[in-house]
């Protein structure tokens, strides 16, 4: 009788939950003629899933060689390349071959330093009106949390990376855009960034669109959780601490219950 | 001396405090030997996990407050800190932001609870209504703590809610302007919002513990809904409701943890990792989803001041509920229409959340429409005529003899009956 | 309460007490273990930062510094000294009777053997913890060419020992580490 009791009082909270949540979803797909997203298989993916490190090098290649020509990403600080694995010299010689400005010299003339790892990673633009002026008045969006700011999270970034085509006959696109099926409108001010063969990797792997597209995404995920390995990794702890308290805590109330009638 | 307590404690120094400031002694009788209803079912856990998830986002939030910084150029980068660079503090903040969620899942079974086994009849009518302040309470710190991040719904969501008193006659437009510390919403209305943002939790403490008081004074309601005859009919609080509440505890931060450490932002919406921009509204502008059903409530009605006196309409209709509601019977287990309006109740609440999840065009105004009328007729008209016509079952004669008495008036109370059904 | 019934669980002698006593126990210590590790990221949440830390060591480059001239840094918020000491001044450090010292410390204690030129020091009169001058060869250096603080008058020599009080205590030096001939790192 008990545990029959058990299940609808928290059953119900599941329920309400999972109800509410996933109806909630639904409506903020639907909105624009945009084909489902294909669901990738990412290495940061489920309970056990980390960054693949190699991956996100790859990717933050992609990003330093293609996308910080226009893309800030103010939250990063060089030195949290660490966590994808890089060493403290890696580090320090990745910063120290981009120039960051200095403080003022003897005149009072603006000078140029090579980054330290405590520097935020370079913006590409001093404010947001210089990077409207260069991109036909659109902002590119800080790349900071980008893959926590968009539905669909990386599955959508690698879909809109994959997702340039001419646009189908008759449609009528605007001064300056470009058709992409997957962002909502179809027409985005992002010329297609990434053709296959935009970098060669250190690494020697060849450097498809897909294989890009894949790679900048792990880096974008890894830029926006800096924390997710060891958020994973607390979170089994927790979680098998938390069921084992959970059936002493029960078999004791067993116990103490017992003679209650 | 006349003040003095007499102590039964045989520790010297508890006897010593106790003598002067009986506070052992009340937490043994209020916590201790505190007679409660032997049936309690796992529905009444849910008051004790509310008090466990206030706790955990007080401590969570004074934590966060240390590294947070309450300005419009610096609240989104701050938060980011939090994230990234203070020791824990992506785990802090993602607890509090899923605390607030995991909040009001507990408070609305909660609410449920006391609905479907009649806890708001006399002589609990006041512990009632003072529920509902706490409500309000936390809705109120609820709203503005989504402010502080500083993203595009903190700072959409805060446009759209403070424009509902605009809506007031007269005098709306310049409670919004109070409201704001401006002509929109920005750096006075950031900071005024964290103040509050902070205060509220402690007022939600000193209410609650009017709330516990009442509580504490009418005693607990139980699954039958009938008095507590005898003291066969009770137990201890401890050990029993200690360690029943203390199951409940683990399963409840089992579950938080979960958000917590593999879907963290599942509850938020995405566009509040944009940085807050007065110059573009997001696509849709949506609450949380604790908030849908109001705002789907609120979305129904085709009128500004009428929407806006429905939203509060629906949260203080309950309280008026213990004089609405005529029937004798607490538990809707001895009220067999009850018991179906109630769930087609719970029913309709989840309608208009997901009503108010959907943008307002085609079925979904009509489903809000109708949901939204079926919600005030619950509460107004059909209560107060169905606690007139329905023929409750008969009730069992007390807690621990749970027969039915005296079926027909006739039988004598000893004489075996139908068990009561399982709950 | 009076009017309670007795617990029955409570009772002591039947066989499921020394169990259930045991579970107690176990439950006790694993939600006390539980309240530790949720304690512990609240604790370490008030611990420097990451941000904080990465800045907790400044490198600095000796090349523009004169020889006789010093320069103050920010180093954790407080000022640090690196001066380029002339052999005069470094003889004069080395050649000091320990008795005549307020707090005895031979210079060699606190320099980098073999970079005696360089004396690096916490600038924080350890009186009251005003920043002396000397730095400049046109500051005020007091009688034993260190550094003289304008507070209360502590006078330190070229090796930042207390020469004249009221200061009890010398300069306090740094963690620090030549990374070449021409860059320290401190801290």
């Amino acid at each position: 009788m008990r545990p029959a009791i058990l299940l609808p009082a928290f059953v119900l909270p599941a329920f309400v939950l999972i109800g509410a949540a996933l109806l909630a979803v639904p409506a903020r797909a639907q909105e624009s003629e945009t084909p489902p997203l294909v669901h990738q298989h990412w290495s940061f993916d489920g309970v056990f899933g980390t960054f693949d490190n190699a991956a996100a090098q790859r990717g933050l290649q992609v990003y330093q060689q293609v996308c910080s020509a226009c893309h800030s990403m103010k939250q990063m600080y060089y030195r949290n390349l660490a966590g994808i694995g890089l060493n403290e010299d890696q580090i320090k010689a990745f910063a120290a071959a981009i120039l960051v400005p200095g403080p003022a010299d003897e005149s009072g003339q603006p000078t140029q330093r090579p980054a330290l790892p405590s520097d935020h990673f370079k913006s590409p633009f001093p404010n947001d009106e210089a990077a409207r002026a260069a991109n036909g008045g659109a902002l590119p969006p800080d790349q900071s949390v980008l893959e926590k700011a968009r539905e669909g999270g990386p599955d959508y970034i690698y879909a809109l990376l994959n997702g340039y085509s001419d646009p189908p006959a008759g449609m009528k696109m605007q001064q300056g855009m470009n058709y992409n099926r997957y962002f909502p409108g179809n027409q985005i001010a992002m010329p297609q960034p990434l053709h296959g063969n935009d970098v060669t990797y250190v690494d020697g792997t060849p450097s498809s669109l897909e294989q890009e597209a894949h790679d900048v995404t792990t880096f974008l995920a890894f830029a926006a959780n800096p924390e997710l390995n060891e958020r994973h990794a607390t979170g089994v702890k927790a979680v098998l601490f938390l069921v084992f308290l959970t059936g002493i805590t029960y078999a004791l109330k067993r116990k103490i219950w017992a003679d209650v009638h | 001396m006349a003040g003095l307590h007499k102590s039964d404690f045989a520790n010297p120094v508890i006897n010593w405090i106790d003598t002067r400031l009986p506070i052992f002694t009340m937490m043994q009788k209020e916590y201790g030997t505190f007679p409660t209803p032997k049936n309690f079912n796992y529905f009444w856990n849910f008051g004790a996990l509310a008090v466990v998830a206030l706790m955990v986002m007080i401590v969570t939030g004074i934590f966060l407050a240390m590294n947070y910084t309450p300005n419009v150029t610096m609240a989104f980068d701050s938060v980011e800190r939090i994230m990234r660079d203070v020791n824990y503090g992506w785990l802090i903040r993602y607890v509090h932001m899923n605390g607030a969620s995991m909040f009001f899942i507990v408070v609305y079974i909660h609410i449920f609870r006391g609905l479907y086994y009649g806890s708001y009849k006399t002589p609990r009518e006041l512990l009632w209504m003072i529920g509902v302040v706490l409500l309000l309470l936390m809705m109120a710190t609820a709203f503005m703590g989504y402010v502080l991040p500083w993203g595009q719904m903190s700072y959409w969501g805060a446009t759209v809610i403070t424009n509902l008193f605009s809506a007031i006659p007269v005098v709306g437009p310049g409670i919004v302007t109070w409201l704001w510390g401006g002509f929109s919403v920005d750096n006075p209305t950031l900071n005024r919002f964290f103040s509050l943002h902070y205060l509220l939790p402690f007022v939600i403490v000193g209410v609650l513990f009017l709330h516990v008081a009442a509580l504490h004074i009418t005693g607990s309601n139980n699954p039958l809904g009938i008095d507590v005859k005898s003291p066969q009919d009770t137990l201890p609080f401890h050990p029993y409701y200690t360690i029943k509440d203390s199951v409940g505890v683990c399963v409840f931060l089992l579950v938080w943890a979960v958000l917590v450490c593999f879907v963290p932002n599942y509850l938020g919406h995405v566009d509040n990792y944009t940085p807050a921009n007065p110059m573009a509204t997001p696509a849709d502008v949506v609450p949380e989803w604790y908030f849908l059903p109001f705002y789907a409530i609120l979305r129904s009605v085709p009128n500004k001041l009428g929407g806006v006196s429905m939203m509060f309409g629906s949260i203080l209709v309950m309280f008026v509920l213990p004089w609405f509601d005529t029937s004798p019977v607490r538990s809707c287990r001895f009220r067999p229409i009850y018991r179906q309006l109630m769930w087609v109740l719970v029913a309709d609440a989840l309608l208009l959340g997901a009503v108010g999840a959907h943008p307002p065009q085609g079925i979904w105004v009509v489903i809000g429409r109708v949901c939204t009328a079926y919600y005030f007729l619950h509460f107004l008209v059909i209560l107060p005529f169905l606690g007139k016509l329905e023929r409750p079952l008969p009730l069992p004669e007390s807690i621990s003899r749970p027969v039915i008495a005296g079926g027909g008036g006739g039988l004598p109370g000893g004489a075996p009956a139908k068990p009561m059904e399982k709950p | 309460m009076a009017d309670t019934v007795a617990p029955t669980a409570f009772d002591h002698g039947s066989p499921g007490d020394a169990r259930r006593d045991f579970l107690k126990l176990v439950v006790g210590a694993t939600a006390a273990a539980g309240v530790g590790a949720i304690a512990w990221p609240l604790v370490d949440s008030m611990n420097p930062s990451q941000d904080v830390l990465a800045l907790s060591a400044t490198e600095v480059d000796l090349t523009p510094i004169a020889e006789g001239s010093g320069i103050t840094v920010l180093w954790r918020g407080k000022p640090i000294f690196v001066r380029y000491r002339t052999a005069a001044e470094i003889k004069a450090a080395q050649d000091v009777q320990m008795s005549q010292l307020i707090e005895p410390q031979p210079d060699s204690q606190r320099v980098k053997s073999g970079h005696d030129k360089w004396i690096v020091l916490i600038g924080i009169c350890t009186h009251l913890g005003c920043v002396p001058l000397g730095n400049k060869p046109t500051d005020p250096r007091g009688d034993w060419g260190g550094w003289f603080c304008p507070c209360h008058g502590s006078q330190y020599d070229t090796s930042g020992r207390v020469r004249h009080g009221p200061a009890p205590l010398n300069l306090y030096i740094p963690p620090y580490a030549f990374e070449s001939d021409t860059k320290v790192k401190i801290g």
